[in-house]
């Protein structure tokens, strides 16, 4: 089971993702530069953590998603490798069109930083195996632009093809039907604004997210 | 050759940044402003050799997100 995550200069949740990944998989993850135009030969997973990657200029994750690193993910992805993004790395992935929509300011224009409560809206993924339908859990988030925004094609497809994820249980952003995370349509890409690497050891206050990451290398071996 | 993007959210799409800003208006007793729009101002510094056509594919590939965003070109 390898795995990797991207870094780019301004990424702060990196460390975090490496040690959520390890404590899932048993093996240290690889740390990739954004600058590398290659990726390591047999990765299984592939995450791009949180943070602000480049500063956020222009739009959170535009930059990033012209990197050249991100080519070599989508044609990971296009070859079946799952990938995570959290976060920021959730901004990226829309801006490079893994994902569809985009991540726009908060509705309430204020950083948000504490936990929520999320609903497991499909817990047949590769990404959820481990949650059953409609579980409650408990994550946090910490962002600043998580209101996921699409047009009303795009999220009828993603509601009827069952790619919402989580869903908050609250208001939390201004996401266009309480999204939190979706999946791409061949369901091995995951993104999503709270943070799983957060929530993986009982000293930070739960570990709900620690199953995403355990289900995922489940579903990833099998 | 210099030309002036402009990014604007499209019409429709919450800008809670042009409702601070309205806010902020409202504040200071500045009274008929019936909403604000927030936008970007990017300037380019091009060669000559730079078609309109080039820049803007600048802008559908990275200046502007197309999904929320419109964007004008104006040569400045």
């Amino acid at each position: 089971m390898k795995s990797a995550v991207i870094v780019f200069p301004g990424s702060n949740c990196d460390r975090d993702m490496a040690m959520a990944l390890e404590l899932a998989t048993g093996r240290v993850p690889e740390m990739i530069w954004h600058r590398e135009a290659e990726l390591p030969d047999g990765l299984d997973i592939i995450a791009i953590p949180g943070g602000f990657s480049y500063g956020d200029y222009l739009r959170s994750g535009a930059m990033a998603a012209q990197s050249p690193v991100m080519r070599a993910v989508v044609r990971a992805a296009g070859r079946g490798v799952s990938v995570l993004g959290v976060c920021n790395g959730f901004q990226v992935l829309t801006e490079v069109g893994l994902l569809p929509g985009v991540l726009m300011r908060n509705a309430g224009i204020n950083f948000v930083c504490r936990d929520v409560s999320l609903s497991v809206a499909n817990s047949q993924s590769i990404f959820t195996s481990r949650y059953e339908q409609d579980e409650l859990l408990t994550i946090p988030v910490a962002h600043h632009d998580g209101n996921y925004f699409a047009d009303r094609a795009t999220l009828d497809r993603l509601e009827g093809e069952g790619r919402v994820a989580f869903r908050y249980q609250e208001q939390v952003n201004g996401s266009v039907n309480d999204i939190a995370g979706i999946l791409n349509a061949e369901g091995n890409v995951l993104g999503m604004m709270p943070h799983p690497e957060r929530m993986i050891e009982a000293a930070h206050g739960g570990t709900d997210g620690l199953r995403l990451f355990e289900g995922l290398v489940g579903r990833v071996l099998a | 050759m210099k030309m002036r993007v402009h990014v604007t959210l499209k019409n429709g799409v919450l800008d809670p940044q042009g409702k601070a800003i309205h806010h902020a208006l409202e504040g200071l007793g500045f009274s008929g402003v019936n909403s604000v729009r927030q936008g970007k101002l990017i300037e380019l510094d091009l060669d000559d050799s730079v078609t309109e056509a080039a820049v803007e594919d600048m802008c559908r590939k990275l200046l502007a997100n197309t999904v929320i965003e419109n964007f004008r070109i104006e040569r400045a």
